[in-house]
Order: C-alpha cells, then sequence, then structure tokens
C-alpha cells in the first residue's frame, strides 16, 4: 500500500517536472522576439495554426519541414507589423480554415460549434424524464402506472 | 413505441454519420484556391537559373503545375505517369521543385526522364505556401488565363490522370476564348 503511494507521489513529482521544464523540451528553436508581447502574439498565432501534414499538432508542436517554414512566415508577418487577423487571414487564403484550430462559425461548422449545445440540452430532456418517472414510481404509485399507461399508448 | 424508435433512429444517423465520415480521406484538404486566379511567381529555371519560370511563363495554354521534390517517395512513383502525360503531349507540364537540392533534381530527371516544359526551383519553400502546398507531391491544373482548375494531392496514375483530371483540362481548353 505504502508502496504504491509512494510511486504515486513519485510519478506525479517526474510529470510536474517534466511540465515546468517544458522550455527545455521546446520545438521551436529560433530566437525570441526582444518585445515580449509579441513573442506572446507569436506564441498564441503558432499554438492555433495547424500544422498540415501532421494535422493533429499546431505548427508550434511540430518539426515538419512546412511546419517550421509557416512559424518563419509567421515570424516575419508579425515583424512587418502585420496584426494577428491579417496572419490567420494569409494562412486561410492558402490552405482554408481547416489551418484554423479555431474554425469560424459558418453553414459547414455550425453543426460542430452547435452540437455541445445540442448534446447539453438532448441530455437535459433525458435527465428531466428520468427524473420525472423515478419521482412518480417512488412517492405515487398510481401515478407512475398512469405514466407507464400513457407511455405505451404513445 | 418511442422507446424502441428512438435508439434505433439514434444508431443510424451514427451509422450514418461514420459511414460518412470514415469514406472522407482527413490527408486531402480541399484547396481554397479552386476558381481562383493562380499565385503568381517568377523563379529560376532549373536547367538554366538565369531564366525564370513563373505564372507568366505558363499562361497562355491549360497547363499542368506539378509539385515535387527528389526526397518524395510519392513524386518518384507518379514520375512515368508523368511521362506518360508529357509523351501524349495534350497538356504540359511544369514542374515546382520544392525545397530541394537543384544538383539531385537535375540528376533524377536525367536519369528518370524530364516530362517537364520547364521547372522552377522554390529553394526556401515561400512559392509553395503561396499555393497552399503542404505535401509533395501535389498537382495543380491551370487554365489558359491562370485560374486555378484542379488540385490533386499525393501521386498521380493513368487512371486519375484519364478519368478526373484530363476532361476537365479539355473542358477548360473548348471554353478558352
Amino acid at each position: 500500500m505504502i508502496r504504491i503511494l509512494a510511486a504515486r507521489i513519485f510519478a506525479t513529482i517526474a510529470i510536474a517536472g517534466m511540465l515546468a521544464s517544458g522550455a527545455a523540451f521546446a520545438i521551436d528553436s529560433s530566437e525570441d522576439f526582444e518585445d515580449p508581447r509579441m513573442q506572446a502574439r507569436y506564441e498564441k498565432l503558432t499554438a492555433e495554426l495547424r500544422c498540415l501534414v501532421c494535422q493533429n499538432q499546431t505548427i508550434a508542436d511540430s518539426n515538419a519541414g512546412l511546419a517550421v517554414d509557416l512559424r518563419r512566415e509567421t515570424r516575419q508577418m508579425l515583424l512587418d507589423g502585420k496584426t494577428d487577423d491579417q496572419i490567420r487571414t494569409f494562412m486561410v487564403e492558402r490552405y482554408g480554415n481547416f489551418v484554423l484550430y479555431r474554425p469560424p462559425v459558418d453553414s459547414n461548422t455550425l453543426l460542430l460549434w452547435g452540437a455541445p449545445a445540442i448534446l447539453l440540452l438532448g441530455g437535459a430532456i433525458v435527465a428531466a424524464v428520468v427524473i420525472r418517472r423515478r419521482a412518480g414510481m417512488k412517492f405515487d404509485d398510481e401515478e407512475g402506472d398512469e405514466l407507464a399507461h400513457e407511455e405505451s399508448n404513445a | 413505441m418511442w422507446r424502441y424508435f428512438l435508439p434505433i433512429a439514434f444508431f443510424v444517423l451514427l451509422v450514418g454519420f461514420f459511414l460518412r465520415g470514415l469514406s472522407l480521406d482527413p490527408s486531402e484538404i480541399p484547396s481554397p484556391l479552386l476558381g481562383k486566379p493562380a499565385p503568381a511567381f517568377a523563379l529560376p529555371s532549373l536547367d538554366d537559373p538565369a531564366k525564370t519560370v513563373g505564372t507568366d511563363t505558363m499562361k497562355g495554354e491549360v497547363a499542368l503545375l506539378n509539385v515535387w521534390g527528389t526526397w518524395c517517395a510519392g513524386c518518384r512513383q507518379e514520375h512515368d505517369t508523368l511521362m506518360a502525360i508529357a509523351a501524349a503531349g495534350e497538356v504540359p507540364i511544369y514542374g515546382l521543385n520544392w525545397k530541394d537540392d537543384p544538383d539531385a533534381a537535375r540528376q533524377m530527371l536525367r536519369q528518370m526522364g524530364n516530362p517537364y516544359v520547364a521547372n522552377g526551383v522554390d529553394a526556401d519553400g515561400r512559392v509553395a505556401i503561396d499555393w497552399g502546398v503542404y505535401g509533395a507531391p501535389e498537382t495543380f491544373l491551370l487554365a489558359a488565363d491562370g485560374t486555378v482548375i484542379y488540385k490533386h494531392i499525393g501521386p498521380l496514375n493513368l487512371g486519375i490522370w484519364q478519368q478526373d483530371i484530363l476532361p476537365l483540362a479539355l473542358q477548360a481548353r473548348e471554353q478558352q476564348p
């Protein structure tokens, strides 16, 4: 028991240590911007642009040739004084909305964006029906029978 | 009644989504360039760096632009197909030699044959980004006025060429003023 606990604590510390030293494992080996605000924008942008060859990684996560090129391009546009939106538009014009990890709401992505609300609503309806039925069965057997009866008629 | 119908309806819906979703290839991303003017470029020619190859070179006739590199296995795989298309002579093929060693590229074309009318050397991959290229080989079909008609991602073969691309090329040529 104690041994398991010790192992768990050790694992937790090891993982925390790995996370804390994340910078040491950074993929992006390019130099930081002089301006920390610029660096923050660069990090935010590269973390929300998809690397299209590796698909489930951002260009900040990947050292695929294309990711390196797109990081370089992002860096250059920032230095040229482009806004974040201009940089996103640049990427979308070339690679389509798929390049964005946060695609805009349009007719294609409506279901994607709406799904959480739809699922939540569906879950709420199911929960409401179950709760009402159970409440009926517990406190008033007659009503519960009625409910079951109604249902078989439906 | 609902008790039985709802789960079945839900199941059928899920199966529908899966059938559609699993039959799509997530590595084929539709190009936003289709129907738009090709992004202009002018690059040094692979054969003679003093000359330029670019959108101006390709204009005036229906043409293919093939993105390739000697490092790309799919490009070697489709090379025979490109040779056959070039031999048929219906549509000229231009090449975009993407992030490659020019010497290696010239050597590969000497050894395996050269299907290209001309090649632009995109050493730093800057032009490829403008074209939304994310993996070689990619092949674009261009109208005479430089509009992008079609993009094929991955190695070409004669089946794809004859069924998907050639008809579009011939159609574009007919519509040409």
